[in-house]
């Protein structure tokens, strides 16, 4: 796919890929085979009609094409753009035994960018049915699960804690990977499904799943609260000015863009030399953004190797091009300050990789006496996020597990008759993808469930 | 939009706005805060709750103008509206019956959300001590609400501009002399204050709480910039907070972090002046 050359895209914060022509579109999508079973699709967490939409795509019907893509999907234009597809979709494409597979998730932000271009006509929506249902966070989850709802005739009223819509997708994921705009049109339609969003209401301290469900009415509540309370390494330092999250250092840039302080309010700062503190999607985006904002050096460390990093091929592969450096089987252990409570360095160990542990993967192990020391003036900690508290903490009888995850089943059942959970605030850290699986799934057990204790009510 | 109901100047840096905000004001406890953010381009400001009328819908504000985003605040007027208003955010105040005195302790604009506690202090039946102090009495406000919910108020200034002269710590060490037997302090104001108050009830061994006030973005534990040492462990002033035992924060620490945007602050004001003056910014 062409992309912004690198020189020049790691001094601006436009996209960097720029999407398939039309010809490349249609090209790509021929050398799809259609098979008659398609392992595509059971490597999709939303079971989008691959190879259906890929056939449209190849007869230049994009329109029918962007139709059998929104059927199992109400995000494409973000997923397209998102997603791991090497290790889902495309993971399982026949094609890419012998060569390389199709590349569907270009070819799905293609269909996605074409309909926005188009101006899509608004989503349909089955009448009315007169049940209301609360959706707490506007996150892939939640929104995912609106939409599903809305389209079943369900009265939806989103809840947000921030005054915008999208969660990660805003705050997190930078502009030169998605751009907000796109998280715009999206959000656009659901509101023309008829969907509520309130924003600046925090459940569990503005209003509670128990007020919802017993004074104000909904059926059902649906929490897709994300996982948003950032882990630190407990290391000596870690609080020193120069020490952000990843959440804050992104929050600041993309959320409140700080980039563009100080006609926007919100600062954002930055030394010379940045290391970030993890090899995930997350890390790399922290890492380019800093690249962007005029770090000299930007360096990820990681304590495990190039085959354990978490983060999508693409994204590491842009990464390396605009410069940022990889200081592998490494992991600080303490951050030194200079005497104005500052960091200036960071004590390291190497590591190497023993046997396999129980996430399957080589397990790093310290190498005794490797200390040594790296300069540095900013660190910012991406090694993953816990599940924010709110909402948990303050809904009596739900169930959670050891590390304050809500304990759902598949279909995104709670310990509470009536309450569902999925995302992040179910699994932990995942992807964008999978909290927006998890929001359908609850949108089908949601509608099950009102279903069912309507017929009862009835009887 | 959240509008502004009542405006006004307690100094000519310090602004009190009753913003209508329902879902606040229903839920608002004494020792929470909120966050507002003015307009598009502004930045999220977190405000302690100075008070509140459940009836009316509305919450009361207290801040100065110390940087670029306080200072448009203030600009605002009654019949304008802020963008965003989230909250109650933060642990309430554990407010109980003690078995004697309680001293609340409240400095420049810390007196603002020091009343609410006063008031849910002396509700429960406490015998509540209020010590209110300002650099100069040009910056005091809220004496008559402070004395209307205490047993007895003290008032100090910096330069004897009005009350007794001195710190509120040497108010609280007087009286402390004088009477012994302290349950609890509580107190609100600019960091060095609060140490300075927990620096003087350490050897007490009163128990002593502040009101941290850290730099903060979401308000919701999301973010992780308003994280306290407290006792060696990190705390998240929202969730966590913002109140703490003043004992064991790290004021330091605190202090230090809380001038890591000093230079950005700066070159925002210098902007917001220049502009204000006329300049050639480019801005508009």
């Amino acid at each position: 796919m062409p992309c912004q050359d690198p020189q020049v895209r790691s001094a601006n914060f436009e996209e960097v890929a720029l999407g398939y022509s039309e010809e490349q579109a249609v090209k790509e999508a021929a050398r799809c085979i259609q098979c008659k079973k398609p392992r595509c699709r059971e490597g999709c967490p939303v079971e989008v009609l691959i190879p259906d939409f890929i056939k449209a795509v190849a007869e230049r019907d994009f329109a029918g094409a962007a139709v059998k893509l929104k059927e199992k999907n109400a995000l494409p234009a973000i997923c397209g753009r998102v997603c791991p597809q090497e290790s889902q979709c495309e993971q399982k494409c026949i094609l890419g035994v012998k060569s390389e597979p199709v590349a569907i998730g270009r070819l799905e932000r293609f269909v996605a960018d074409w309909e926005m271009a188009q101006g899509a006509d608004a989503p349909e929506a089955a009448p009315a049915n007169g049940e209301k249902v609360a959706v707490i966070g506007a996150g892939p989850a939640g929104l995912t699960c609106a939409a599903e709802l809305a389209k079943l005739g369900y009265a939806v009223t989103v809840f947000e804690a921030l005054h915008t819509a999208g969660g990660v997708l805003m705050y997190g994921i930078p502009e030169f990977r998605l751009p907000k705009a796109i998280v715009d049109k999206e959000i656009a339609n659901l509101r023309r499904l008829g969907v509520d969003l309130q924003f600046n209401a925090v459940i569990g301290r503005s209003v509670t799943v128990e007020e919802l469900m017993n004074e104000r009415g909904y059926a059902a509540v649906f929490l897709g609260t994300g996982a948003g309370l950032p882990n630190f390494m407990g290391i000596p330092g870690e609080n020193l000015c120069g020490v952000f999250s990843a959440n804050e250092f992104l929050t600041r840039t993309n959320l409140m863009k700080g980039f563009r302080f100080p006609e926007y309010g919100t600062p954002v700062k930055l030394g010379r030399k940045v290391a970030v503190l993890g090899a995930g999607n997350v890390a790399m985006d922290a890492a380019r953004t800093a690249v962007r904002l005029g770090a000299e050096e930007v360096t990820i460390v990681y304590r495990r190797s190039d085959q354990e990093m978490p983060a999508r091929a693409e994204e590491i592969e842009h990464a390396r091009e605009e410069g940022v450096q990889f200081k592998l089987l490494t992991n600080p252990v303490e951050i030194i300050g200079d005497e104005n409570g500052w960091v200036k360095a960071m004590k390291c160990l190497r590591y190497e990789l023993g046997e396999p542990d129980a996430s399957g993967r080589r397990k790093p192990v310290a190498i005794p006496g490797s200390e040594f020391i790296m300069d540095m003036d900013t660190v910012i900690v991406a090694i993953g996020t816990g599940p924010n508290p709110l909402a948990t903490q303050s809904t009596e009888g739900l169930e959670l597990n050891r590390r304050g995850n809500i304990v759902a089943d598949e279909e995104g059942r709670t310990s509470i008759a009536g309450v569902f959970a999925g995302g992040d605030i179910v699994t932990g850290a995942a992807t964008v993808i999978l909290a927006m699986g998890a929001g359908k799934k609850a949108a089908r057990a949601i509608d099950a469930y009102i279903t069912a204790k309507s017929a009862e009510a009835a009887n | 939009m959240y509008p502004i109901v009542r405006k006004e100047i307690l100094s000519a840096s310090v602004k009190l706005f009753d913003l209508k905000a329902p879902l606040v004001a229903a839920k608002a406890k004494a020792g929470q805060f909120f966050i507002l953010r003015a307009d598009e381009k502004g930045e999220r400001i977190p405000l302690t709750i100075a008070d509140f009328d459940r009836e009316q819908g509305t919450i009361t504000a207290i801040f100065q103008e110390i940087g670029a985003g306080t200072r448009l605040l203030g600009q605002l007027e009654v019949g304008d509206a802020v963008l965003d208003v989230v909250g109650p955010l933060g642990v309430p105040s554990e407010i109980e019956r003690f078995d004697g005195p309680v001293v609340v302790v409240g400095g420049g604009v810390g007196i603002a959300p020091i009343y609410p506690i006063a008031r849910a202090l002396k509700e429960a039946g406490n015998r509540v001590i209020s010590i209110i102090g300002a650099r100069n009495r040009e910056l005091l406000f809220w004496e008559d609400k402070m004395a209307a919910v205490s047993d007895a108020l003290i008032v100090c200034t910096d330069d004897g501009s009005y009350g007794r002269k001195g710190f509120v710590t040497d108010a609280l060490k007087e009286f402390y002399e004088a009477n012994g037997d302290l349950q609890r302090v509580w107190a609100i104001g600019p960091m060095p204050m609060m140490r300075a108050i927990a620096n003087t009830t350490r050897p007490m061994g009163v128990h002593t709480i502040v009101s941290m006030n850290p730099l903060m973005m979401d308000g919701t534990g999301m973010c992780g910039a308003c994280r306290v040492l407290v006792g060696g462990e990190t705390k998240f002033a929202c969730v966590d907070g913002p109140e703490f035992d003043g004992h064991l924060v790290d004021f330091d620490l605190a202090l230090k972090r809380l001038a890591i945007y000093r230079d950005e602050e700066k070159r925002a004001l210098a902007a917001l002046e220049h502009h204000h003056e006329g300049g050639r910014c480019g801005c508009h």
